[in-house]
């Protein structure tokens, strides 16, 4: 069955986050051959919308007003919502990011609407749309169909990958003009803590520390082999409760679950909580001074020894890598 | 102040995920309340002990999470409603919980309803916004920080590590992330107190509610375990070598770099 699907582009510092084309390549699984419609919102966005078509995307339609500056859940769902009325679509696609948590649920209740949260991946099976999605943190997986309605799904990052850029690939743009009213929520300061480096949910590599980084100083030797790698740095709820740094931070099963290409667990022993919000990442690399610690039972490579004896060491050979391969 | 509280029993984090019949095995395992709800719970009874009123944890589901509503009012909320939909609702989902909680909520006149921005079985996070929405309230969620003077509401919340103070006004939803609080354990008073506090037990009927009202729109077809990891290479000699050895097998072996 053909369908037309929405996917809303998510904007971050001025330019469209990696998930967004990877909801372009889900779409186009959903649309069954149909039309799949990237949507921008925000305040200044029209120069985004060709790179939704860039990723595969049919057209894109535009909504701009000086309410959307900042994502709020009013202001953006009744974008959102203005474009699902102009367009009637048959499914939409968000990123499963803090934007995308947030008003997906709202659209689906305005819309009476099932919706499947955090999709890993999806497929065509015996005629059915089948997604897959963890449960209970990634101890476990579940396959979902939508019995009626219409097909609505947030995806992880990082799971699904997006469709080459096609630099001479073209679309109509369009842009609707919307009533942004009401706003019943406004924020009024926003403290960028996440700002230096790179965002964990996305993050292709993670350098995580435990409670045998010993102080918020001793996450020196991490953050520098991220910057290296280009990675984020991630903790342990046992390095947050010690106060080493802060709860955003946390992997885990409170906390966030990531699944990047490379993870680096440095002086994490591997408690099940812990395990529950990595143990999905492509390859795992434990270094802790106990070779007991339950870590090494996940890690593909295992360093047994003082996470600060080995990390500048590591980070001098991928430094020495970096100059090679230039 | 009316506080409601919206409350999941789940699995204790510590437990093994097993499969028995193609369905998660729950025999012998141990449930909790769902730790983003335990916040939940933990804020109201700060915010009715420094504004005054009462606090009613509600939870949809069937009699076995007595015990956790029970919890809850050892905690100090002061009284549960168990939502029993187990006669009534062979698949719900997401669509379902809201419907019903909405239903029940619509005539209530909550001030304030706080919810765990996520339950760590089901993980999806949607119960908490669809709820507010259904309500046609205002909704913030993963807050870490909520201060209230007579109608204004100061938020702050977490987007994915930074920091958002939001104002706005009550009657408002929230969910719960962690570092909103320090959830309290059940005093042993507060255990006894609990025996006797008000648990309403109440089903679709009471709520007008038919099961077509509230059939879910997606169902779950099968439920599996991720591959179970061979455990890996702990390298060997001089550390130098091993980290030599680490970035080549990275790059060539599993060509992550």
């Amino acid at each position: 069955m053909a369908r037309k699907v929405l996917v809303l582009g998510e904007v971050r510092d001025g330019s469209l986050r990696n998930v967004s084309f990877e909801a372009i390549a889900a779409a186009k699984t959903i649309s069954e051959g149909g039309e799949v419609v990237g949507v921008v919102a925000g305040k200044e966005v029209s120069g985004l919308a060709e790179a939704l078509i860039r990723y595969g995307a049919d057209r894109a339609v535009t909504v701009e007003h000086d309410d959307l500056g900042q994502y709020t859940s009013d202001g953006f769902s009744q974008a959102l919502l203005a474009v699902i009325e102009s367009e009637s679509p048959e499914g939409i696609v968000m990123g499963h990011t803090a934007l995308g948590k947030d008003l997906a649920p709202r659209i689906a209740g305005k819309l009476n609407s099932g919706l499947i949260s955090d999709v890993t991946s999806l497929e065509e099976a015996g005629g059915n749309l089948v997604f897959t999605r963890p449960i209970y943190s990634g101890k476990a997986f579940e396959k979902k169909i939508i019995t009626e309605g219409l097909v609505f799904i947030t995806i992880r990052p990082n799971n699904i990958e997006s469709l080459q850029q096609d630099s001479g690939r073209t679309g109509e743009t369009s842009s609707l003009s919307v009533e942004i009213k009401n706003l019943r929520t406004i924020i009024k300061d926003v403290v960028r803590k996440a700002s230096e480096g790179v965002d964990l949910s996305e993050a292709k590599v993670i350098i995580a520390g435990g409670r045998g980084v010993k102080s918020e100083e001793g996450f020196a030797p991490l953050k520098e082999l991220a910057e290296v790698l280009g990675g984020a740095v991630g903790a342990s709820r046992g390095a947050c409760d010690a106060d080493y740094c802060d709860y955003s931070l946390q992997i885990g099963q409170t906390g966030k679950v990531v699944t990047p290409d490379l993870y680096i667990a440095c002086g994490i022993s591997g408690a099940i909580q812990h395990l529950a919000g990595m143990s999905n990442s492509k390859v795992i690399v434990a270094i802790n001074k106990d070779p007991e610690a339950n870590i090494f039972k996940v890690a593909d490579y295992g360093i047994v020894g003082d996470l600060f004896e080995v990390l500048p060491l590591l980070t001098e050979e991928f430094k020495k890598l970096k100059v090679s391969a230039n | 102040m009316n506080i409601y509280v919206l409350l999941k029993r789940t699995f204790d984090t510590e437990e093994k995920i097993t499969l028995s019949n193609g369905k998660i095995n729950e025999d012998g395992a141990e449930f909790i309340i769902n730790p983003y709800d335990e916040y939940a719970v933990e804020e109201a009874i700060q915010v009715r002990d420094a504004h005054g009123g009462e606090v009613t944890v509600v939870t949809v589901g069937n009699e076995e999470a007595e015990k956790q509503l029970r919890t809850a009012l050892a905690m100090g909320a002061d009284k549960a409603v168990l939502i029993n939909i187990e006669d009534d609702v062979e698949n719900g989902d997401q669509y379902t919980t809201a419907k019903v909680l909405s239903e029940y909520l619509k005539d209530k006149d909550a001030d304030l309803i706080i919810g765990g921005n996520v339950a760590i079985d089901g993980g999806s996070g949607q119960v908490g916004p669809r709820v507010a929405e259904l309500l046609d309230i205002p909704y913030i969620t993963t807050i870490t920080k909520l201060t209230i003077e007579g109608q204004n509401v100061s938020v702050i919340r977490d987007v994915e590590g930074d920091s958002e103070t939001i104002e706005t006004q009550l009657p408002l939803l929230v969910t719960a992330q962690q570092g909103l609080n320090e959830p309290r354990y059940p005093s042993l008073p507060g255990i006894m107190k609990a025996k006797k506090k008000p648990l309403d037990e109440i089903e679709l009927d009471d709520l007008d509610l038919e099961e077509d009202d509230v059939e879910a729109k997606t169902k779950t077809i099968e439920i599996f375990l991720p591959p179970k990891k061979e455990a890996g290479k702990v390298l060997q000699g001089d550390l130098a070598d091993q980290v030599k050895e680490l970035t080549g097998l990275l790059r060539s072996e599993a060509k992550v770099i």
